[in-house]
């Protein structure tokens, strides 16, 4: 079928902030669609507020609205841009929603407008749940006995009639929030009522228990002519029970037959064609591992986090081919884009193994439940391919850059096999490393599957690398040990560690007996054709495959690995847009990365992509293929720094602000001299390296101070001590991680926090704006609500910042990007941190003002000046609207996480607003961060101490525009004593009604929460439990007097019809 | 113990040696299924050859013995990256290991299927010999590879005796040129009384029995080598009774009518080929597993049309005979391994013999 030619303008979705359950996967699929439709010559109209994305870059889409994603501000946008169709099924959950709810309501057909793609009855089918569950027993699909309900006595009911355990759904909400298993009557009380809450139409699915089932999932694409095909299969490592983002995943699948593979996969096709897709579609089905039945799970009418899994695992571009089934076509009208020989009416073979792990946040909440359930927790993920199970586990593992880079965990030292048979009942994100130590300990086989229900085809897997183990560690190296170990990829350090020697010594015995990575490529189609793209991994024991090429010069982009706190989707911004600029400067361009979600990820990006570990080792496996001229290290975040020393080992050069500038700004004694040098004032600090040293300083400093290690992201382990008793608590926190750097103890200053990026080519500097934060110093910068350009502060200031940046640039020698971050206090401004190298801010900053300071900072690294790329040096004028970044948190999806902000990041993505005036962009800022307030006009006050008297005005002005406050004892005395007027409320531990009955009463439904944190370490527990609460049931709570305070700001110039800016239409005034 | 895979060209695999302790030589042919091992190594079509199992993992889910497709194994050997050491399956019997050993096939473990592939894939289908003699002569190898070529493999795979899988639905006569089970089953679990015949069983044996359809079957070789079955697929041809081919049989019946045949590169072996239904436009993802092919330039009309093309390469997957209740195809609609999205063939078979009951 030919193209649809009355289609010429389309309005593409995205999917928001980056949240846990909808990650950079988004932004990739949205990224590659744009594309594709953008190559059939189609108007691009582009939606997201999420500023962090490349497909809200000019380049990508020919309209950019980073605007907060709700129903009236896509209206506006349709009427303004008149868009002829929508394509809501590349944006997640969040994009799929929006598209249904303007579709239903008769807005976009009033306005000529149409769902491309699949249909609103296709979505609806696929996504209600009874609707699904019709559909399914009218073709005969098995599913689960269920039952949707809309009350908690029905879900009573009807357990009791299936028995427990019983799973729970909430129909439309991202990544499974609120759901989960429930054993009994109390746990599906407190499970459904929150899963009511949370769900859109208030609905909850409670459905048969099939947890310890076999979890397979299909990807699988219709075309408009009815023709279907399966992407990948992939198999859940863990069983059914836990959500499938965070299992860990192998495609193809291992332990099924052709039997049981063509079973799922026929009703995978009669599933997609029955629901009358068009385009890409996942299928989750539960397969009975002692019998052929089978239920489906669930089935997603749209591209997904596995969508890009199966994309990246088999080289088939579903997004792209689902914005061209859209647009008309069919499948076998579509070129493979690898293959250029067949079409995209065939089903990729895979002739490797690919092994997905999830990054789970724990290192960031340590507080939080580690249990793994149906509600997702991880943030990113990381892929592996290799030509063995065991070798991918492995490679896997490491790639995580969780400081493990093997089975080996110390967590099991003193411990008896009795604890070890405990644990194995717990399903959390540890169990992978448990199984290889029962392993260890010789529990058989069948006793761990008994308890884990894992397949024993995996555990045997996990058998083979703990042989090897076992093997290193009693017997004399030769080349077939080594030859082995390295074909189930144990790295270098690993093998040393086991057998006694060093790293070195591994290395070079393996060089001297040619045990060497060899290159293949994913090709998808195992050989059998000749494929073009060059899309590589590596495995041991076999032939390379993948040429050295030369010609050109050659650049290695360090990308930035799995999506966690404090290294999100930035980093991968700025890793694209890098070689992109390398490419236009002439560079032939090689990607290394290990993040399946991501753009930088996609084959078309560099010349050639290693989907490998960020590791030493593995980039110099490529290093010694390639042999590149260069490497850019400063836009892949702190994995890609963390290399700079290896490559230049490996005698690569690091291009750009060189290694040892780096270290200087790192290094404290280093970059305090530099300080002095350049003549700019810093808090008073001191490094230290014991308990008894951070004491002293603390005290030489006077409290409060701030605690830190070095070499850290996103303030890891960062907190603000106010006592000694503090200071041992937090040294010993910093000392459970690896730590072999110092640690920090500086003055904590109060004051402003402003932060800068910058570029500089060796002499001169181009600020593209100045940022300022809302919450006072204290807070991490990437969890602050940042305004563009800042407001607050004199041109004075200004000037000073922008003297400070062009002094340490120099001083630092930075041929590149700069990020720095100020404190200004009354007159006088502080550095407290400098980055020389991109940073969280770059994507945002660049948007906004309209300057590509990636490519920018990428051109100055090949040669060439500010001024020669058509810049005025300096800091470029002021744009005349307000841009407002804000921070989004996940906070429901992390039982038991500490929610109060501070210098630990938090955050798991960002919004924008941006408007002419302060107040609507701060209030579309809001928006966009999903804080839709006032709703009932009600909220609850409970403050510090110190907070108190800031927070009288502020609760008068929530009163002002009508809110109800509620305050506990001493917050609703002083609030009274004060002239506001506010109720109080018992705590938590006095009798009904007290706090708690408040938060989660429906009748009565508070909507906003404002609960400071006391700092140190005398938490109050009271707090801690309010603010969980809170969370879990969807209240908003904000935990800083400044946050509080631009809320009630935006409340008050509230506007009911939003303005809109078109990014691509901001250009630079450079 | 260590086994070599030494090709006709010189090159020289290295590996471990699985499976029946025999030296063969054989055509080398690579199938990209990622499931389906059992299946591909009863499958009778692969009789003088020895099969490369792209995907690396074999073994996986071990033996079940009721998913064969024929009554024993066929390949001269079987080559693959890595065989699991414990299956796993709730139906598993046995280890793919001994299933070799039982088998009598010998086999090579360890060594770059990847690298193997693509030499077949660049120079195509060619014979190779799997040895644990580590002190082979290369030369003297490779003259025997140069020689070798299979013969007489459909008459090695046919079964011996007429054998009947009772139905109570039309009678079809299944033309046994060395078939896979699930043929028959297809046909059966339809409701048809399968009649299964010898390969070299005449027509007019065949016809006598008043079929209301006939089968010809798939099947291994080089099929302008058997002249005397074409001959009698000439009459039954001729014969009116409505006819469905698959795989051999399509060829055969092709040269039957003077339309010619000729050898792939290195042919379409896996469960992932696209083809187009010439008549619907629809696309189905197939089960294949030829050498083979029937040449479809300047094919005559008013003989017979393309009913079905390959999308990657465009060569023929079918043809639908001028005025015939005749139509063949070159993939595997009975799957086992494969997709199962072409069992509409067999009730499209069934609708042609209910056509034909009804003229008569």
């Amino acid at each position: 079928m030919p193209k649809d030619t009355s289609i010429k303008k389309v309005l593409m979705i995205g999917s928001g902030p980056i949240v846990i359950g909808q990650a950079a996967e988004f932004d990739y699929a949205g990224t590659q669609a744009c594309r594709s439709l953008k190559e059939e010559g189609i108007e691009v109209v582009l939606v997201n507020s999420n500023p962090a994305t490349i497909m809200t870059d000019k380049d990508i889409a020919d309209h950019v609205y980073i605007e907060p994603l709700t129903v009236p501000v896509l209206e506006s946008i349709i009427e303004k841009e008149r868009p002829d169709g929508l394509l809501a099924t590349i944006g997640g959950q969040a994009g799929l929603n929006l598209g249904m709810e303007l579709a239903e309501s008769g807005f976009l057909e009033a306005h000529g407008c149409r769902l491309i793609g699949t249909t609103t009855e296709t979505i609806f089918k696929a996504e209600d749940r009874q609707a699904f569950k019709e559909t399914m027993e009218k073709i005969g699909e098995p599913v689960a006995a269920s039952l949707v309900v809309n009350n908690v006595p029905d879900g009573l009911e009807f357990s009791h009639q299936i028995g427990y355990p019983v799973v729970l759904r909430p129909a439309y909400t991202l990544g499974g929030s609120g759901g989960g298993i429930a054993h009994n009557d109390e746990e599906l009380e407190e499970i459904l009522q929150n899963g009511l809450r949370l769900s859109r139409v208030g609905e909850v699915l409670v459905e048969r228990c099939i947890s310890g089932w076999k979890e397979i999932e299909y990807e699988v694409m219709r075309d408009g002519a009815g023709n279907v095909i399966t992407v990948c299969n992939m198999e859940n490592i863990d069983p059914v029970g836990v959500h499938t983002g965070d299992s860990i995943v192998v495609a193809p699948s291992q332990t099924l037959g052709d039997k049981e593979y063509q079973m799922l996969r026929t009703s995978a096709m009669n599933i997609i064609t029955e629901l009358g897709i068009t385009g890409g579609c996942n299928c989750q089905f539960a397969l009975k591992p002692d019998s052929f039945e089978y239920c489906v799970i669930e089935v997603n009418p749209r591209v997904s986090r596995s969508s890009a899994l199966a994309s990246k695992a088999t080289g088939y571009p579903i997004a792209k081919v689902a914005a061209k089934i859209a647009l008309g076509y069919t499948l076998d009208e579509i070129p493979n884009a690898i293959t250029k020989k067949t079409y995209a009416s065939f089903e990729p073979m895979l002739d490797y193994c690919v092994v997905k792990i999830p990054r789970l946040p724990f290192d960031k909440f340590i507080s939080a439940k580690r249990t793994l359930t149906t509600q997702m927790k991880a943030t990113g993920e990381v892929m592996a391919i290799a030509n063995n199970f065991e070798a991918g586990l492995m490679k896997a593992i490491r790639s995580l850059e969780q400081h493990v880079d093997s089975l080996i965990v110390k967590d099991y030292e003193g411990k008896t096999d009795e604890d070890l048979m405990e644990m194995l009942h717990v399903v959390d994100d540890r169990r992978i490393y448990l199984i290889a130590e029962c392993i260890r300990r010789g529990f058989s086989y069948e006793t761990i599957h008994d308890l884990t229900m894992i397949d024993i085809w995996f555990i045997d897997k996990i058998a083979v690398l703990v042989e090897m183990e076992n093997r290193l560690k009693r017997e004399p190296l030769t080349k077939e040990l080594l030859a082995e170990a390295k074909r189930l990829e144990f790295p270098d350090c690993v093998i040393a560690r086991l057998m006694g020697k060093t790293e070195e010594e591994i290395k070079h015995f393996r060089y001297d007996h040619g045990i060497t990575a060899a290159f293949k490529m994913v090709d998808t189609c195992a050989a059998e054709f000749d494929a073009a793209t060059p899309y590589y991994y590596s495995v041991y024991g076999s032939e390379n495959e993948v040429q050295e090429t030369s010609g050109r010069k050659k650049v290695l982009v360090l990308g930035s690995g799995p999506i966690r706190i404090g290294q999100g989707i930035e980093f991968d911004f700025c890793s694209v847009h890098c070689t992109w600029a390398f490419e236009e400067e002439g560079y032939e361009t090689i990607i290394v990365n290990n993040n399946p979600e991501t753009v930088s990820t996609d084959f078309d990006i560099a010349d050639k992509l290693y989907f490998e570990p960020l590791t030493p080792e593995d980039v110099e496996s490529i290093v010694n293929l390639e042999h590149p001229d260069g490497a850019v290290v400063q836009f892949g975040g702190q994995t890609a720094i963390k290399l700079t020393e290896s490559l230049m080992k490996m005698g690569v050069p690091i291009l750009g602000t060189k290694a040892e500038d780096v270290d200087a700004a790192e290094d404290r004694e280093l970059f305090d001299k530099i300080l002095e040098e350049c003549c700019i004032p810093r808090p008073a600090g001191h490094t230290v390296f014991t308990c008894e040293e951070a004491i002293k300083a603390a005290n030489d400093l006077g409290y409060p101070v701030l605690v830190r290690p070095s070499y850290v992201l996103g303030g890891q382990g960062m907190q603000i001590a106010i006592s000694d008793a503090d200071i041992t608590e937090f040294i010993g926190i910093i000392n459970r991680i690896a730590q072999e750097h110092p640690i920090l103890v500086d003055k904590y200053m109060m004051g402003k926090e402003i932060e800068v990026d910058a570029i500089c080519d060796g002499e001169e500097i181009l600020i593209p704006g100045i940022m300022e934060h809302i919450e006072r110093a204290g807070i991490h910068s990437g969890d602050s609500i940042s305004v563009y350009p800042a407001r607050t502060i004199s041109d004075k200031i200004k000037k000073v910042i922008e003297e400070y940046t062009r002094r340490l640039a120099r001083a630092l020698h930075v041929k590149g990007m700069i990020n720095i971050q100020f404190i200004a206090c009354g007159d006088e401004v502080y550095v407290i941190e400098v980055n020389p190298r991109s940073s969280r801010t770059v994507p945002y900053i660049s948007k906004v003002t309209g300057i590509p300071i990636v490519r920018l900072a990428a051109k100055i690294i090949c040669g060439h000046t500010i001024r020669e790329l058509g810049y005025e040096p300096g800091l470029q004028p002021e744009a005349d609207y307000i841009a407002i970044k804000m921070p989004v948190f996940s906070f429901e999806k992390l039982r038991g996480a500490d929610i109060g902000l501070g210098p630990e990041m938090k955050s798991t993505g960002e919004c924008l607003g941006i408007a002419k005036t302060f107040n609507e962009a701060l209030y579309k800022a809001f928006l966009g961060a999903g804080i839709n307030l006032p709703k009932s006009k009600k909220m609850i006050i409970t403050v510090k101490d110190s907070d108190k008297p800031e927070i009288v005005d502020i609760a008068r002005r929530f009163a002002a525009v009508g809110y109800e406050i509620y305050a506990t004892r001493s917050t609703a005395k002083y609030l009274n004593e004060h002239g506001v007027e506010a109720i109080k409320v018992n705590k938590l531990e006095q009798p009904s009604p007290n706090l708690l009955d408040l938060i989660l009463d429906h009748q009565n439904q508070i909507d906003l929460i404002i609960d400071t944190p006391s700092q140190g370490a005398v938490k109050s527990h009271d707090g801690f439990l309010i603010r969980r609460h809170a969370i879990e049931t969807g209240v908003n709570v904000l935990t800083a007097i400044d946050t509080a305070e631009a809320l009630v700001t935006s409340l008050e110039n509230r506007e009911e019809k939003l303005s809109l800016v078109d990014i691509a239409a901001i250009s630079s005034r450079g | 113990m260590k086994a070599f895979l030494i090709l006709e060209d010189g090159h020289v695999f290295e590996g471990t040696a699985i499976g029946a302790d025999k030296e063969v030589i054989s055509e080398i042919v690579f199938n990209t299924s990622m499931t389906g091992y059992l299946e591909v190594l009863t499958d009778p079509s692969y009789a003088g050859q020895a099969v490369v199992m792209t995907y690396p993992l074999i073994g996986n889910y071990g033996v079940c013995y009721e998913d064969m497709e024929s009554r024993r194994a066929w390949p001269d050997g079987f080559i693959v990256r890595e065989l699991s050491r414990i299956p796993s399956n709730f139906r598993s019997e046995g280890t793919i290991q001994d299933f070799l050993m039982e088998q009598g096939i010998p086999g090579i473990a360890g060594i770059d299927t990847r690298a193997l592939t693509k030499i077949l894939r660049e120079k195509g289908t060619m014979n190779g010999c799997i040895t644990r003699n580590e002190n082979y002569d290369l030369e003297e190898i490779r003259k025997k590879l140069a020689a070798y070529s299979p013969r007489g493999v459909v008459k090695a795979t046919t079964c011996s005796e007429k054998y009947v899988l009772p139905g109570s639905g039309y009678k079809v006569a299944l033309m046994d040129y060395g078939a896979k089970d699930n043929i028959a089953r297809s046909l059966n679990k339809r409701g048809c009384e399968v009649t299964v015949y010898p390969a070299d069983t005449s027509a007019e044996v065949v016809l006598s029995s008043n079929p209301d359809g006939i089968m010809l079957s798939n099947g291994p070789g080089d099929p302008q080598e058997n002249t005397e079955i074409i001959a009698e697929i000439k009459k039954l041809y001729a014969s009116e009774v409505p006819i469905f081919a698959i795989c051999l049989g399509h060829q055969l019946m092709a040269l039957a009518n003077g339309i010619n045949t000729y050898k792939l590169k290195y042919g379409h072996r896996g469960g992932n080929h696209p083809v187009r239904d010439m008549e619907t436009g629809r696309v189905y993802i197939t089960s294949q597993n030829h050498g083979y092919v029937v040449d479809d330039h300047d094919l005559d009309p008013s003989i017979a049309v393309p009913a079905f093309v390959n999308v990657n390469d465009g060569t023929n997957e079918g043809l639908k005979y001028t005025g015939k209740n005749i139509f063949t195809v070159q993939y595997h609609p009975e799957a086992c391994p494969g997709p199962l999205d072409s069992g509409y063939l067999f009730d499209r078979f069934l609708k042609m013999m209910e056509g034909g009951k009804k003229n008569a």
